[in-house]
């Protein structure tokens, strides 16, 4: 893809960034993590340099991710906020699935597709970040029925979070034009009136 | 440890069946608290047995000592004074695996084949398979597993498996001076038993009982109990272990509800790409902008 001066800048380098040490903090989390869930996929472990290694590693891999969330969720929090465009862009979602998207409502920034999954997500980091504190005996020591409990949670929303990723994916790669953005930070004028015209135009407004 | 390979009823994180080639009958070691005298030498057999030397430590006014299971102490006795009817009796509990028919620690055990139930009933913990998470501690109702600090693997009693593989008894039994501890098939020991809660019967015992709890599938330790009515007398002996619901979910429903999303997400993905075909950019759009 060629790159033209006249793109539109979606994202800053530290913005990628971040985003990036989430998505491979959480590519490396689920690998271990479902090793530890499900002896199907018990060969993950093998990338970690064993069981051990595996069960020693993922949590401190949960505390880069939770660190690095934090700060992304700070930067992006007000932009995925609904608005009532929003939730009329939610109930002709079908349309937009079924791949006609002229009667979407204009959107900013984010869709309110982007916005709902902004939030799941935000309840899945919560609820694992919590549950895994009690399931990391290293250095905790709760009572047992906490730690029952923080295991159905934990992988009971890592299995709903990865889901949810499959889908933030999935609509990147769908979306043509969509992944540089994360990789370079930048999209076509194009693109960006198609699919998020109320930021089009605040970002092209001149003066 | 090759020919009792050959005979293993369950491997933990393991979906096929193991090898179960060898026929073999199901043991219990019975423990009758009524004869018991809380000597501890089944704690001091257990140690020389298996060579194992946990930290002196201080006392603490009770009789119990150590102060409980580590991964150095595979069993303790737990000295219990309660007044069941009216006048004071002093219980006297060897506590330890209960190796249960149905083990919550093989339950949620992730690492494939760290913990196995023999055909004989016997529950052993594989440390060189153990990567340490714990989740072992989780699963058992009767919370017996200890995580070590020297090795980050979990330990606990073997039933001494390596002595009754070869035909000997464990050595707490071996030891026992009173023959509070008796060890032998299964059935027979549920016979041995009933003839203990009859004898204790007639002692004025009415709710004498045999603890082989069915929440667990019954277990291959079992207790004679003066008050089987009451079994929390016994320094909180559960009253009707099993796997907790929790441990049953996160290890039941959730496995293959979470693969079938996993599936459907990606299959879902596919098909409607090839489908609806990519979102891309319509021409009308690009001339727009240019």
């Amino acid at each position: 893809m060629q790159r033209d001066p006249r793109d539109l800048i979606r994202y800053t380098p530290s913005e990628r960034l971040n985003h990036w040490i989430v998505g491979i903090s959480f590519i490396l989390l689920g690998l271990s993590g479902l090793a530890l869930f499900h002896p199907a996929f018990w060969p993950f472990t093998l990338l970690f340099g064993g069981g051990t290694w595996t069960r020693i590693i993922h949590p401190y891999l949960g505390v880069l991710m939770a660190l690095a969330y934090v700060i992304m969720l700070i930067r992006f929090t007000r932009l995925n906020l609904m608005t009532a465009t929003d939730w009329q862009w939610i109930r002709r979602v079908r349309e937009m699935v079924d791949g006609d998207d002229h009667n979407m409502p204009e959107q900013g920034k984010y869709n309110g597709g982007q916005k709902i999954l902004f939030w799941l997500l935000f309840w899945c980091m919560l609820l694992l970040i919590l549950s895994g504190i009690p399931l990391w005996r290293t250095w905790f020591s709760f009572p047992v029925e906490w730690v029952r409990l923080a295991a159905v949670i934990h992988s009971g929303s890592a299995a709903v979070m990865i889901g949810l990723i499959m889908v933030h994916v999935y609509a990147a790669i769908w979306t043509k034009g969509t992944i540089r953005a994360m990789w370079y930070g930048t999209v076509t004028r194009a693109w960006a009136k198609q699919h998020h015209r109320a930021w089009y135009k605040e970002a092209t407004k001149e003066g | 440890m090759a020919l009792q390979s050959l005979d293993i009823a369950a491997r933990s994180a393991t979906t096929t069946p193991s090898p179960s080639a060898r026929q073999g009958f199901e043991v219990a070691k019975l423990i009758d608290i009524s004869k018991c005298i809380g000597c501890k030498a089944c704690q001091v057999a257990c140690m020389e047995w298996n060579d194992l030397r946990d930290e002196v430590g201080i006392n603490h006014g009770v009789y119990d000592n150590p102060m409980d299971l580590t991964d150095q102490s595979w069993t303790v006795m737990r000295f219990s004074e309660v007044e069941p009817n009216g006048h004071l009796e002093w219980l006297i509990r060897k506590d330890g695996c209960m190796h249960c028919a149905d083990p919550g620690c093989l339950k949620a055990c992730p690492a494939p084949g760290a913990i196995v139930k023999y055909g004989n009933g016997i529950v052993d913990f594989n440390q060189e398979n153990c990567i340490g998470c714990g989740y072992c501690i989780t699963g058992c109702p009767f919370n017996i597993p200890r995580i070590a600090q020297k090795d980050g693997k979990a330990y606990k009693c073997t039933l001494c498996s390596d002595r009754v593989a070869v035909g000997l008894e464990p050595a707490c039994v071996k030891t026992c001076p009173t023959g509070a501890i008796t060890y032998g098939a299964k059935d027979d020991m549920v016979n041995h038993a009933a003839m203990r809660v009859r004898d204790l019967n007639e002692r004025g015992f009415a709710q004498a009982g045999l603890y082989d709890p069915p929440g667990v599938g019954g277990t291959h330790v079992m207790y004679v109990l003066q008050h089987a009515d009451q079994p929390g007398l016994y320094a909180n002996l559960p009253q009707d272990p099993q796997i907790d619901p929790l441990v049953s979910v996160w290890k039941g429903i959730t496995k293959p509800l979470a693969i079938a999303a996993f599936a459907a997400v990606s299959l879902a993905g596919l098909f409607h790409y090839i489908t609806k075909g990519p979102n891309e950019v319509s021409k009308e759009t690009e001339k727009e902008v240019e």
